[in-house]
């Protein structure tokens, strides 16, 4: 086993950065979903959860929070809170579609 | 044993590729160069060889620049990098940087001024870690500017220091005018001096910038040096409770003069206690704020989605943002009216904080 690796080295694996949009209710279950259903829902799941965790710590501090915005180099996630859900946006940035945050309404 | 650097070049322009590594190839330290022309390829190039420096190019097909270099600081932290884009844009400079690179440069530019790219290179293959600037890592802010006036030249250095940039005006070697941190002329000059490190660029001279700064570079360099060691020694009768109590009352001054609401300083836990001027009773909000950073790294980290830059949140009444610098965290606290530049101003706010 492994002999054929030292003729054909895989190249680097790539995740995706998932794309779309995300709404869950108070529990954390996924309501309705436009991400790739090639991508995990577990951790659509866990985005979710975690976006409520800090909506409810938001509020238990007196800062109760309408919309939540997280920016990594390149993914921005911005949450809107819904009657205890959350609607979730998930857009990557790429320097060919830089994108902004979702306009208010 | 063969001790040459490697360097991988990676754009999606084979003639740029041919031509960069022949100009590469050159360096006085003869390192070996790799050419990639897809994200993919580099990062699998990454993953076999012991490469020191990445040059990588923005705008490609399928996983671009940023997104590339999101992964490398990700994957390989120590390896140096540089972006060589042809997008003159200072929204892509700024979220290069932010992603962590050492340099960026310009196509034209790199092609215009190749001696120093050249010596920002050879000095990126070298630097272990040193304090300095970022392209000039063995010179001293001081060096680089007698360099420049005694070189007789004329070029307009910016120099950045996390979001504080700073310009300083040269024209034939006379230091004419100076901007930092909101204030111009000598007294710019003397704050820009105070900075031990940061990220050095060269631009192409002004020649019809007002003339500011009439004193003659040494005796300012001469100044600014006396009024360092005076500042560093200990004053007379300044007792260490008047001493906090100056810095709660600049610190107030800086939030007010600002228009923000709050700031709560959250040293890593065990580190001390957390420090709330604007705002009382922060216990939960202290709370709050370790966690969204804790979450926002967990999550960058399982989505590989880069560097967390900043969570932010906002209500009807009021807009916050948490700042990680250096491993203390920032809550800055802003009225909702208040959305001009947000970001700017927060970090702006927190890097004065403990100067």
């Amino acid at each position: 086993m492994g002999f054929l690796k030292r003729f054909f080295r895989g190249s680097a694996s790539v995740q995706q950065l998932p794309a779309g949009t995300v709404t869950v209710d108070r529990h954390g279950d996924i309501v309705t979903s436009t991400v790739s259903s090639a991508y995990p829902r577990n951790f659509l799941r866990g985005i979710g959860a975690d976006v409520l965790a800090l909506f409810r710590e938001a509020r238990d501090a007196q800062m109760p929070l309408a919309e939540l915005n997280m920016h990594f180099g390149s993914l921005h996630i911005t949450a809107r809170e819904l009657r205890g859900g959350a609607i979730i946006f998930l857009l990557p940035q790429t320097a060919l579609f830089p994108t902004s945050a979702p306009s208010r309404p | 044993m063969d001790k040459r650097h490697k360097i991988l070049i990676l754009d999606d322009d084979n003639d740029w590729l041919t031509l960069s590594r022949e100009m590469l190839a050159a360096l006085p330290s003869r390192p070996e160069i790799l050419t990639a022309n897809s994200g993919k390829r580099a990062l699998s190039l990454l993953e076999s060889e012991p490469v020191r420096l990445l040059i990588c190019d923005l705008k490609m097909p399928r996983i671009d620049g940023l997104q590339v270099l999101a992964i490398v600081r990700r994957r390989y932290p120590e390896l140096r990098t540089v972006v060589l884009s042809g997008l003159e844009d200072e929204e892509y400079r700024s979220r290069a940087y932010a992603l962590g690179v050492d340099l960026f440069w310009i196509k034209i530019e790199m092609q215009r001024n190749s001696k120093m790219f050249i010596e920002c290179l050879e000095s990126l293959l070298g630097r272990d870690d040193e304090p300095g600037f970022r392209g000039i890592q063995s010179k001293s802010l001081m060096d680089i500017i007698q360099m420049e006036c005694l070189s007789r030249s004329s070029s307009v250095l910016r120099i950045s220091r996390g979001p504080l940039v700073a310009k300083l005006w040269i024209q034939e070697g006379e230091l004419i005018d100076a901007e930092a941190e909101g204030v111009r002329g000598e007294a710019a000059f003397r704050r820009l001096l105070a900075w031990k490190s940061g990220t050095f660029e060269n631009h192409p001279a002004e020649p019809n910038h007002e003339r500011i700064i009439f004193k003659p570079v040494n005796a300012l360099l001469l100044e600014t040096a006396q009024d360092m060691d005076e500042a560093a020694g200990p004053l007379a009768g300044d007792s260490l409770e008047h001493s906090e109590h100056r810095k709660t009352v600049w610190k107030l001054s800086l939030l007010t003069r600002e228009g923000a609401d709050f700031v709560i300083a959250i040293p890593p836990e065990g580190h001390g206690e957390p420090e709330a001027i604007g705002i009382q009773g922060v216990a939960q909000l202290v709370r709050w704020t370790r966690h969204a950073a804790a979450t926002a790294r967990r999550l960058s980290e399982s989505l590989e989605a880069g560097l967390v830059l900043r969570v932010t949140g906002r209500n009807m009444e009021r807009q916050v943002l948490v700042l990680d610098r250096e491993g203390k965290l920032f809550l800055v606290g802003w009225p909702a009216e208040n959305a001009e530049n947000l970001l700017e101003k927060s970090k702006k706010l927190v890097a004065s904080w403990d100067s």
